[in-house]
């Protein structure tokens, strides 16, 4: 018996539009939300992140009615991040039929608060999404507010302040490796799983179907992307795509 | 018509969602009148098992519940933690638990499992049916895959109320059954086709 990993679609959004980003800059737009979970709801995909990337820096609440519309038709465990800052705002996004709420700059801001979430709603509910820049000598740092807002204490230890916040997963994105393919930072992977108990789900970067495999081999518990999945190479035509379990299986991505 | 529980614990939304995509009508209620009435019951939950159980208690409702379930047999499911509290007692937790299934919650025990499986266990994973039946009629294939995020597990003291086992560092058991009560550990609302095909059936359950 083989216990599966999982491999999730990253779906970007602003306000109610799909949009893809390179670097996090560069909003390309895709389309509906909501096409393009009916297809991935089609093809039975493990679980779908959704963010809405604009929403904290205009100062925005989660589009709920959108949220809604979409959750309708996820009929696999569903997490939404983009513009949380309350316990009210969380509570409310349960009740669309959310399951895991991802929290980023609330986390640098006000830990407090997450505490809170975590003792009400549970661990499995609140995924820490930490953004991750590396500098021109080598070096990385925790980014909030879409990548704008850097968080200045180190991030080894930043991300063993958010475990010893009990959050149920760290969501771990490369800045720079956003939309282009060149594989996972598998030493931001390995660097971090090492340090932590919790799940890591490491995204950003991934090009190939080895890459899942080589994310899963330096620590990641879980696997996600947003471009892969998305368009279709090399003319970066928008094809929502996702393996079958038998092409997961080949790749013995199972462990 | 299904009847869902709404003691406030519990992701109800998305059981309404797929109830709805498979063509049937659901109500959501804390209203002892309405669960007097019910054909089906489901109990959803999420969450601590005090918490759930201190809920369901100031609900009221556990009185019209076990009516239902115990002398009308009334098909009865309950999904993760609404399972769980279908049990004696629970290492989470000092509340008593409704006793209507003679089990006790206990957490993963790490020391037995093969492997550095990580908790909760959270993710897709397969199931062995242990017994036949309804519930899971049309799930008997390999490709068959459910989620599950829990810490704790259902460990049922007969094993004919053991309905189906999951293997995580050991094996666990995954859903339970006695008569008219199910339990399932792993959520079906969550759970594409597989959760569908099984809802299906409970809803066929006479």
């Amino acid at each position: 018996m083989v216990y599966m990993n999982r491999l999730i679609p990253v779906l970007t959004m602003s306000n109610s539009k799909l949009v893809k980003t390179r670097c996090f800059k560069k909003p390309n737009y895709i389309g509906d939300p909501i096409n393009a979970v009916k297809i991935f709801n089609d093809k039975m995909v493990d679980e779908i992140i959704l963010l809405d990337i604009t929403a904290t820096n205009e100062g925005r609440e989660p589009n709920y009615a959108k949220i809604e519309e979409i959750c309708s038709e996820a009929f696999m465990p569903f997490a939404y991040g983009g513009g949380v800052r309350s316990l009210d705002q969380i509570q409310k996004l349960f009740q669309l039929g959310i399951e895991k709420v991802v929290l980023n700059s609330i986390l640098a801001e006000n830990l407090g608060l997450v505490k809170e979430a975590v003792a009400i709603f549970g661990s499995q509910s609140i995924i820490a999404s930490v953004d991750v820049k590396k500098n021109i000598l080598g070096k990385y740092y925790a980014y909030t507010h879409s990548g704008t807002k850097k968080v200045k204490m180190p991030i080894v230890e930043y991300i063993q302040i958010l475990e010893k916040a009990e959050v149920g997963e760290i969501f771990l994105n490369s800045i720079n490796r956003d939309g282009t393919y060149k594989s996972y930072d598998l030493n931001l992977i390995k660097l971090l799983s090492e340090l932590i108990d919790i799940p890591l789900v490491a995204c950003g970067g991934a090009g190939e179907l080895g890459d899942f495999k080589k994310g899963i081999e330096a620590g990641a518990s879980a696997v996600s992307a947003g471009s892969f999945f998305i368009y279709k190479r090399p003319h970066q035509a928008v094809l929502i795509s996702y393996p079958t379990q038998k092409e997961i299986s080949i790749l013995n991505f199972n462990k | 018509m299904i009847t869902i529980i709404d003691y406030g614990a519990g992701n109800i939304k998305s059981i309404q969602n797929m109830l709805k995509k498979i063509g049937v009508m659901s109500e959501i209620t804390k209203d002892a009148s309405v669960v007097k009435n019910a054909k089906k019951i489901i109990l959803p939950g999420v969450g601590h098992f005090d918490h759930g159980m201190k809920n369901l208690k100031n609900s009221g409702l556990i009185d019209i519940l076990s009516q239902k379930v115990k002398f009308e047999k009334t098909p009865f499911l309950g999904i993760c933690l609404g399972a769980q509290l279908l049990g004696n007692k629970s290492e989470e937790g000092i509340e008593e638990g409704l006793a209507w299934i003679d089990m006790d919650i206990v957490k993963f025990d790490k020391s037995k499992m093969l492997g550095q499986q990580k908790i909760p266990h959270m993710g897709w994973n397969r199931i062995q049916i242990m017994k036949n039946g309804t519930l899971m009629k049309g799930l008997e294939s390999e490709d068959t895959r459910f989620y599950f995020v829990h810490s704790f597990h259902m460990l049922p003291k007969l094993k004919e109320s053991v309905l189906t086992s999951t293997y995580y560092g050991y094996e666990f058991v995954s859903a339970v059954q006695q008569d008219n009560i199910f339990g399932v550990q792993f959520h079906p609302e969550k759970s594409h086709y597989f959760g569908m095909q099984m809802l299906k059936n409970f809803i066929e359950l006479n």
